[in-house]
């Protein structure tokens, strides 16, 4: 199943010449970049591994894509995402997520309905390779 | 590249102007700068505009579809300390950029200890965190020569080495990296590390100053902080740089900085001990005589000795 998460989620996946182009504005935003990488797409799992340290103080998207190609080298099947965040007082937050390499076959999210109290129903999902 | 260009590459044109690429590029405005800024360094002012001719008739040869390659972009500084270098790489940074060899053309000054770890492992990520940071502009390696150290072969240097070499060759089109350094030692570092003499391929080498560009130099700083020399210290400036030449340490413009930076203290002390009465904008700003031959340089010794002022030596 194809897990769509934060900006440009509904559009086919970018290529590279269009993540350079989005790091490009982001850096012209003075946004910081971070790459992150996660083998568990659950949208309530928020917190994804660091690839190395959010970079502060890059001018050219070619320092971020090579991080990035080391870290599809690392951990190509898994998902990776980059993260700009704005370091402006008063924001202080990620201004832009989006995914940049999913597995080649993604895990399915399942939802388990459970009978309750009174024949109330509780959802929940979980992530199912 | 620019827009006008990639169109222009679709047609393939029969002929083009050099003279127009000339001025639209906004390298004219660049040499202007150099020329105007930098005094002396002829020889460099001269390779500088042979690159940027090379660099134009080659971008010209482009848009004609007549070579496809980036040129070999990365250089080597060499000269005494105090010589311009670094002063000159920001200006081929600016020029680079106006040509489009980089994208955004900024310079990242380095030195050893920005690319060296203290351990195992540490080495690479400081390098690449560098090189990172440097993409799209240019980087600047002061003192190159320290990153190899041929007595200690367990020394971190050569790994920081072959990471840069690997980029050297690898992103051509990303970054352009200036090693600079004292001519004898550069000269060692290259012959023991031949991969770098082959992937450098512009090699500038920087000149002395004359006691006589030193003085223009002396005086284009003064202006530039809004002070000046009158006609006896001007003179004992004269007379100061021939001494300070022959002692040790001199760094050509540095040690005229320092010289000067410790006449304006000398200057603002005798206003401060000896002003009777309000001072006038010509006495605030004008060096005299006696700021000038207070110094150590001219009793035979530095500065540099005095252990009552070491703070003012940098």
């Amino acid at each position: 199943m194809r897990i769509t998460q934060g900006c440009f989620s509904f559009l086919p996946d970018l290529d590279d010449v269009q993540i350079t182009a989005q790091i490009e504005y982001c850096l012209g935003r003075e946004w910081a970049i971070g790459i992150e990488y996660t083998d568990d797409p659950h949208p309530r799992n928020t917190y994804w591994d660091m690839w190395g340290h959010p970079m502060f103080d890059l001018h050219d998207a070619k320092g971020v894509m090579m991080e990035l190609d080391d870290c599809r080298k690392a951990h190509g099947d898994k998902y990776i995402r980059i993260n700009a965040f704005d370091s402006t007082r008063g924001f202080e937050t990620v201004m832009m997520s989006f995914i940049v390499n999913r597995p080649a076959e993604e895990p399915k999210i399942h939802m388990q309905r459970t009978d309750f109290v009174d024949r109330a129903q509780k959802y929940a999902w979980d992530v199912r390779k | 590249m620019t827009t006008e260009t990639s169109e222009e590459s679709k047609e393939l044109p029969t002929s083009v102007d050099l003279a127009a690429e000339y001025e639209a590029s906004g390298v004219a405005e660049v040499l202007r700068e150099l020329d105007e800024e930098l005094i002396g360094l002829e020889p460099v002012k001269q390779r500088i505009r042979e690159t940027a001719a090379l660099l134009l008739v080659d971008r010209a040869r482009k848009s004609m579809g007549l070579s496809h390659e980036t040129p070999t972009l990365h250089m080597s500084f060499s000269g005494n300390p105090g010589t311009g270098k670094t002063t000159v790489a920001l200006k081929m940074a600016g020029l680079l950029h106006r040509l489009g060899y980089v994208r955004k053309g900024h310079l990242v000054s380095v030195t050893r200890d920005d690319l060296v770890g203290q351990y195992i492992g540490h080495t690479a990520p400081k390098t690449k965190e560098v090189l990172k940071k440097a993409m799209g502009g240019v980087l600047f390696i002061d003192e190159a020569y320290y990153l190899y150290k041929p007595d200690n072969e367990r020394d971190y240097g050569q790994e920081a080495i072959e990471i840069l070499l690997q980029v050297m060759e690898n992103n051509r089109d990303d970054l352009v990296v200036i090693m600079a350094g004292y001519a004898d030692k550069m000269d060692k570092f290259f012959s023991a590390n031949p991969g770098f003499r082959s992937r450098i391929a512009h090699h500038i080498e920087f000149p002395d100053y004359s006691d006589e560009e030193l003085l223009r130099i002396a005086e284009q700083m003064l202006d530039g902080q809004n002070y000046h020399l009158d006609e006896a210290a001007r003179a004992a400036m004269k007379e100061y740089i021939s001494l300070r030449r022959q002692q040790p340490h001199f760094a050509n413009a540095r040690s005229i900085r320092n010289a000067l930076d410790r006449a304006r203290l000398r200057q603002a002390n005798r206003l401060f001990t000896s002003a009777r009465g309000p001072l006038d904008a010509e006495q605030l700003s004008a060096i005299g005589e006696e700021d000038i031959r207070a110094s150590r340089v001219f009793q035979g010794g530095l500065d540099v000795d005095r252990p009552m002022h070491t703070g003012e030596q940098k």
